[in-house]
């Protein structure tokens, strides 16, 4: 079995988020990217699937920096074969990004492709959905268990109140991962660095990117403070005190 | 795990048998006495499926297989206890211990909470993962303002590596800027590395990632390298051992000194600055990287009985039978895990042991101590009013910095 594992690389929210002068985009300028979580539980997935039932993994990013780390990672997790497509990727949004990473999977031709079902800058919708239908396959998403069963697979899809569906889909598919069956794996750094000196990222370039496709955003802000909450200062003790007060005043005391 | 016994191929245990042979001091091995000292001396080997002496009978027996199917040696807190004690000079925790947790990561058997923190030191460079930018973000407001190499490129008498916790860490900043006020008081010219400064890679490489402490070791090198000191001070005692034992062999070199060293060559000079009395008794905790791994046992107490009012009580466990906070070797990464297998924690009964000596504060000089020992006070009787200090900010407030 062929899987693919399209990624996406987002903001990392460890540094502050600023606005740049267009008012419409975050600064790059310290801008720090990291691999989508939901994308890493789709690599665990895939490499619990070849491990289960043999196959081939290809993993799939557009360049950015870290990527090369993070694929070799990957290898040396389990994945086969490491691809990077190259381009400028910097304003685009998951329409482009979407057809970009259709070409590049039809050339290998999987049986199922795996990807983060949400990231949290998916300002024109999640990933998945949008390379099922340029893939012309079909699409379940928030996927956390996958069981392989000839040209089928039984996806256990989860619904909000603690509901869980079990749904079979003809291959080949687009499966979005909420969450692996166990969690991302640890590879110890010297596996990693054992893997630079082995495997290849296979360099293509993207065709095609066009970021106007999709939507586009107009303004991008802060979430601003509106005037109804009151900020009390001073000392823990002073602080304390004043919070009581207005709690008698509210007759919650 | 239960372990039954069965046929099995006895390669495994050869091949890492012989791995340890090749390490420094590992011929020693073969000199095993199967006594059980440092099985009976770990604060934790009551629990250890496999504790140190076991671990090497199962060598020898060549069932090192079977320790390979069990999770307790994450139980180890590389407190080097055993070592120190054991009568054929073994180097247990260096080779036996972290060894084994090598093998269990390299196989994929890694308690959850111990991987993420080292995803975050392989990513941020500390395991905190917190930015790398905000390393030295503790220095505002300190007067005079503190020399970040990377900005002045001024070169420095000393050269302070901060590290993890004590950048970062919000109850170890106090202290952190209590030894800056401190250094600053004595005229020293010292300069940190901030934004530059990696983990120093100690605690991850005994909770089995020496990859990743080579990285570290690398990294930081290259950061020394730049700058132009005469020596370099720790805040943390990990860091002191890093840069003393491990580190040179890397190829990254330089005089050392944990900074109560550091400070007890000047307690002459410090001694008229400690002006304002801190009435009490205080307790001493050796930190395990300090004390027994690396012989500093006089100086710390030097500095306590240098300022006034310090009435000195010593524990039931000392110097090099010192008894370990509970965050050494992946301990610090691993509290759900070992409060699961334990529910106790070895910080709890080294707090009842202040208690025990009627300590009002509990000294301590290494920056995984002042939130593992405050934690436990909360839990253990009549510990309500002992003070968890660094010895940095004890003498801060007998300076009135």
């Amino acid at each position: 079995m062929k899987i693919a594992v399209p990624v996406k690389f987002v903001p990392d929210l460890v540094e502050e988020l600023t606005i740049d002068s267009s008012g419409a985009a975050l600064d790059t300028a310290w801008l720090r990217l990291i691999i989508n979580e939901f994308d890493d539980h789709a690599v665990e997935q895939a490499v619990i699937l070849k491990e289960r039932g043999g196959g081939e993994v290809a993993v799939l990013s557009a360049e950015a920096d870290g990527v090369d780390d993070f694929l070799f990672t990957t290898a040396a997790k389990g994945a086969d074969k490491l691809v990077k497509l190259t381009g400028d990727f910097s304003a685009v949004n998951n329409h482009a990004l979407g057809k970009a990473f259709a070409e590049a999977i039809k050339t290998i031709q999987p049986d199922l492709v795996l990807t983060g079902v949400q990231a949290h800058n998916d300002l024109d919708g999640s990933l998945g959905p949008l390379l099922a239908e340029y893939l012309g396959m079909p699409f379940v998403g928030y996927v956390s268990g996958v069981t392989v069963s000839g040209d089928k697979v039984i996806a256990r899809k989860e619904y909000s109140g603690g509901l869980v569906a079990e749904v079979e889909v003809k291959l080949p598919a687009v499966l979005g991962i909420q969450a692996s069956e166990t969690p991302p794996r640890y590879v110890a750094y010297s596996k990693i660095r054992q893997v630079m000196g082995t495997a290849k990222i296979d360099e293509q370039a993207a065709e095609g990117l066009d970021a106007a496709s999709g939507v586009t955003v107009s303004r991008m802000f802060q979430p601003e403070s509106a005037e109804r909450a009151a900020m009390l200062e001073g000392s823990p003790e002073d602080v304390s005190d004043k919070l009581i007060g207005i709690f008698k005043e509210a007759g919650a005391l | 795990m239960e372990v039954t016994l069965s046929p099995l191929s006895p390669s495994q245990s050869k091949t890492f048998f012989n791995s340890l042979l090749d390490l420094k001091e590992g011929e020693r091995l073969r000199t095993c006495l199967q006594c059980g000292t440092c099985s009976g001396v770990c604060p934790f080997g009551y629990i250890m499926k496999f504790p140190p002496g076991k671990i090497i009978g199962a060598l020898r027996a060549e069932i090192f297989d079977y320790v390979l199917k069990t999770d307790t040696v994450w139980m180890c807190i590389s407190c080097n206890a055993c070592t120190a004690f054991c009568p054929s000079n073994i180097p247990i925790t260096e080779a036996v211990m972290t060894r084994t947790k090598e093998e269990l990561l390299l196989a994929g058997n890694v308690p959850t909470e111990l991987q993420s923190a080292l995803e975050n030191t392989q990513r941020y460079g500390n395991p905190l993962g917190e930015s790398p930018r905000k390393r030295a973000d503790w220095t505002a407001g300190i007067q005079p303002e503190v020399n970040i190499l990377g900005k002045t490129r001024q070169p420095v008498d000393v050269l302070w590596y901060v590290g993890d916790y004590a950048s970062y860490h919000s109850r170890m900043k106090s202290a952190t800027q209590a030894l800056a006020k401190v250094l600053n008081a004595l005229g020293v010219k010292f300069g940190i590395l901030g934004p530059e400064e990696f983990s120093d890679g100690d605690s991850q490489r005994l909770a089995g990632e020496r990859g990743l402490f080579e990285m570290m070791a690398q990294k930081n090198g290259q950061a020394f390298r730049k700058y132009k000191f005469n020596e370099i001070i720790t805040t943390d005692p990990h860091a002191f051992n890093a840069l003393k034992n491990g580190y040179p062999a890397l190829g990254v070199e330089y005089p050392v000194k944990h900074y109560t060293q550091f400070l007890a060559e000047r307690i002459e000079q410090l001694k008229p600055m400690l002006k304002n009395e801190v009435k009490a008794k205080v307790a001493y905790h050796d930190p395990c990287y300090l004390g027994r791994v690396n012989g500093v046992f006089d100086q710390p107490r030097d500095l306590l009985t240098a300022i006034p009012g310090v009435e000195l009580v010593e524990m039931s466990h000392q110097r090099l039978n010192s008894l370990c906070c509970g965050g050494g070797g992946g301990g610090m990464w691993l509290d759900g895990f070992q409060w699961e297998k334990a529910h106790t924690r070895v910080s709890e009964w080294r707090v009842r042991e202040a208690v025990a000596a009627g300590a009002d504060i509990l000294a301590v000089a290494c920056p995984y101590e002042p939130p593992r020992f405050e934690d436990a006070a909360k839990n253990v009787p009549n510990a309500g009013t002992l003070k968890v200090r660094e010895i940095a900010e004890l003498l801060a407030e007998s300076m009135s910095l």
